[in-house]
């Protein structure tokens, strides 16, 4: 079992990070890590882009992830899997939803949106595991799982098993939507064994 | 790994020190909101035994928690950096007065500017306002220094300062958690020898205050909180809050000297940890503060010359600062479109600054808040930000600098919670010293910046409870303003011919700007229109791109995509809504003079 590890989560303000990142610190606190989290509120939650650092291990320190040493980044969104490059190294995974949301430049048409981004992950060697999680989550029936549905993909790369984070989300979600969670969970760990 | 017995938590730094405030016993509370400081007075507000409100401004807070420790109980007074700058009067004769209940005042740094306008190092406080400060690593120290900083405050007669950074109060990490000590019973005494600072008796506590700070910095000596950590002796780190973990992490081999309480500082400890290392680095974020007092005892260090003095360090930055040759490669950041943070779709802010954005030689005087967002490109429609209230005194200050020449082109904005933290007092100057400034009262009936905390004029109180909700039309009226007029700012054209009048005035206008912020719940479940284009009749005009709105994009055409879609020639593109963002607030409707955009099912 890896006894540390940093995982960057990327994204823009409203996405739904903060939960994703909650129910990885949490499964990894289960397995018995410490865990240290760090994000950034106020003004850079306003539709900006949005970045939370995690690292576990037996003792954690800083909790800031240092450049070239993320192992896995959980992208949100296409442009903000890329802009944080300098944090993965050549090893790292990148499970990214193959969404565009077009930062303000690009909507007032100021500037355009990068195509094929994604490859210059790809040809750094980097890992990329591309996912429609909108598209998985509107299967399951319900749009707001997307984020958990990233999760499930991610976990794969952890070695903390599936049951950990079932049993993480029946005890920090909202009863009401544990089940649909719990399934977005298993489709998108699913989606990455296929 | 580790075996935890305890009840273990994971909490957040801000939620760690409400929890610590709460088992220290804390009795009252108050603050302002302000990132990265807010989670503490919304968290602890959560807990049963323990009073918090929001003040209207950090100096009132304080002054409250003075008054809390005055009738004996343990209070806390929580402020972001610059907060501490407004606070700084109560504060400073604070230091004189001592109290009789445990007093412990918060600041929350916020190296780098992630949410503020500057990056000041309120450790700096500490030595001129003559008080013990307490700097914790993580969200567990945090919790319990806090409870060390109450004991300290009553032990010694002193507030004691606890100084945060946006790493301690944003970061999450496991936190045991305790019970809550015994709290006092309040009663009143008269102490007015400590409590009536008049000359007279103020210079008696100033020598007190001397020997306070004496007898604490032999107590800094013994403090469990100032540790040394064995290591090897090539090099040696004297370094405090996070700059610790940083520490730790770059040079895990190191002998550290950690510092908690970073003021006084004790300088045998210090003497001692610096002889028994070959090189001796200060590794803390900002000013040399540590490393200044270090090398006015005679002792030398290197600090500064290799390590920033500006924004965050992490363990990077210390490593390549002092080992640069331990450092190995990584990718290069790719060129990349930016997205910086942008008012919501359906924010209210926008119609006004879209208004704003169409005068021509208007110089806009700013003020702090999602507001401020009105700068960024495309409404570009701020022209300066200084400090809370700045913007209607900033105004009034231009106003008399130019005379006739400046007359209907001088207009200050200013936030509904921001405008009673501090700028009711500039109105009530402007309207004194006859300014000809107009003030626009952006009134979303929240503070939102910070995450929709209540304030006097949102009609509830920190729980949630009823409050009274000022008028502002009735304050203006009060104060001396004659002319006052409200607009619905997602009306553009109104709210336009508005600001024109006002600002063609002599005297001093106030127009107050009302609409909900969109993220309120209410709002949020209100059953909205959505406004959809109608694309044939786009003429490529982008009128509403230059509203800036996230829920409207540009798509770019060629000439020949143009003919086919019916378009002259010559059309560069055409605005489509994102009807899942769109807030049906109709601003772009008000804006688009060709008919293609509207309310969906009103074709």
């Amino acid at each position: 079992m890896k006894q540390s590890g940093n995982i960057l989560f990327s994204g823009v303000g409203g996405q739904g990070i903060l939960l994703a990142s909650e129910l990885t610190a949490y499964a990894q606190l289960e397995a018995g890590f410490d865990v240290k989290k760090s994000e950034v509120h106020g003004m850079a939650q306003r539709g900006g882009s949005v970045v939370a650092h995690l690292k576990y291990g037996e003792r954690v320190y800083s909790p800031l992830i240092e450049p070239g040493t993320a192992d896995i980044q959980v992208a949100f969104e296409e442009l903000e899997a890329a802009r944080y490059l300098p944090y993965l190294h050549k090893d790292s995974a990148v499970v990214v939803n193959t969404q565009k949301i077009l930062p303000p430049a690009v909507a007032t048409g100021k500037a355009t949106y990068p195509e094929n981004i994604l490859d210059e992950l790809r040809n750094r060697g980097i890992n990329v595991v591309a996912l429609d999680a909108f598209a998985v989550a509107r299967e399951i029936g319900e749009l707001r799982t997307a984020n958990v549905v990233m999760v499930g993909a991610m976990s794969n790369f952890l070695s903390v098993n599936s049951q950990v984070f079932l049993d993480v989300i029946d005890k920090r979600v909202k009863k009401q939507f544990c089940e649909v969670n719990k399934k977005a969970f298993i489709a998108g760990r699913d989606l990455v064994y296929s | 790994m580790t075996l935890r017995k305890k009840e273990t938590l994971w909490l957040s730094g801000n939620e760690a020190i409400a929890l610590g405030a709460w088992e220290a016993g804390v009795q009252v509370a108050s603050g302002y909101p302000g990132t990265p400081s807010t989670e503490i007075m919304e968290n602890l507000s959560t807990y049963d035994g323990v009073y918090t409100e929001w003040a209207p401004n950090e100096k009132v807070g304080l002054e409250v928690a003075i008054g809390a420790s005055f009738a004996g109980v343990r209070a806390l007074a929580t402020m972001k950096h610059v907060g501490m700058n407004v606070a700084a009067d109560p504060l400073f004769t604070a230091s004189y007065t001592g109290g009789r209940g445990g007093l412990v005042v918060l600041t929350a740094d916020d190296p780098e500017m992630h949410s503020s306008q500057n990056e000041q190092d309120n450790r700096n406080y500490a030595f001129a306002a003559k008080l013990p400060m307490f700097e914790p690593s993580d969200p567990a120290e945090a919790k319990e220094m806090l409870a060390r900083a109450f004991a300290m405050s009553e032990q010694f007669d002193t507030p004691v300062l606890f100084r945060i950074t946006t790493r301690i109060a944003h970061v999450k990490g496991v936190v045991e958690k305790d019970g809550r000590e015994e709290t006092a019973v309040p009663s009143i005494e008269k102490m007015p020898a400590k409590f009536v600072m008049l000359p007279g008796l103020a210079r008696l506590r100033r020598v007190e205050i001397e020997k306070r700070m004496h007898a604490l910095r032999e107590l800094a000596e013994t403090l469990p909180e100032n540790r040394v950590e064995e290591g090897t002796s090539a090099r040696g780190f004297i370094t405090a809050g996070t700059s610790y973990n940083y520490v730790k992490e770059a040079f895990p081999e190191a002998a550290v000297l950690k510092l908690g309480m970073v003021w006084p500082l004790p300088e045998r400890k210090i003497r001692e940890f610096a002889a028994t290392v070959d090189e001796l680095f200060v590794v803390e974020e900002l000013d040399p503060f540590l490393e200044t007092h270090i090398k006015a005892m005679g002792i030398s260090c290197r600090g500064k010359d290799l390590i920033p003095s500006q924004g965050e360090l992490n363990s990077f930055i210390v490593r390549k600062s002092i080992d640069p040759a331990s450092i190995g490669q990584f990718f290069e950041p790719l060129e990349l479109p930016m997205r910086p943070p942008n008012m919501c779709a359906g924010c209210p802010h926008r119609g006004l600054f879209y208004c704003l954005s169409r005068m021509k030689d208007v110089f806009v005087s700013g003020d702090i808040g999602c507001y401020t967002l009105g700068f960024l490109p495309p409404l570009s429609a701020m022209d300066s930000c200084v400090c809370m209230g700045a913007s209607v005194s900033v105004a009034h200050g231009m106003a008399k600098a130019l005379g006739k020449e400046g007359e209907g082109k001088i207009v200050a904005v200013i936030g509904d919670s921001t405008f009673i933290h501090s700028g009711i007092t500039g109105l009530i100057n402007s309207v004194y010293n006859d300014s000809y400034s107009t003030v626009i009262i952006v009134d979303n009936r929240i503070t939102a910046m910070t995450g929709h905390q209540h304030n006097p004029a949102s009609g509830c109180n920190i729980k949630g409870e009823a409050a009274y909700a000022i008028n502002f039309e009735e304050l203006c009226r009060a104060i001396g303003v004659k002319r006052i007029t409200v607009v619905n700012p997602h009306d553009i054209d109104a709210t336009r011919k508005v600001l024109k009048k006002e600002m063609k005035s002599t005297e001093t206008s106030v127009v107050i700007s009302r609409a909900p912020c969109v993220l309120l719940p209410e709002e949020i479940r209100r059953e909205k229109p959505v406004f959809n284009t109608r694309i044939e009749n786009c003429t490529g005009c982008m009128a509403c791109i230059r509203l800036g709105c996230p829920a409207i994009s540009w798509n770019p055409i060629t000439p020949e995509e143009a003919v086919e879609r019916g378009y002259k020639e010559k059309q560069k593109g055409y605005s489509m809504i994102n009807e899942v963002q769109c807030n049906g607030c109709g601003q772009c409707a008000c804006v688009c003079k060709f008919d293609a955009i509207a309310e969906k099912g009103d074709d």
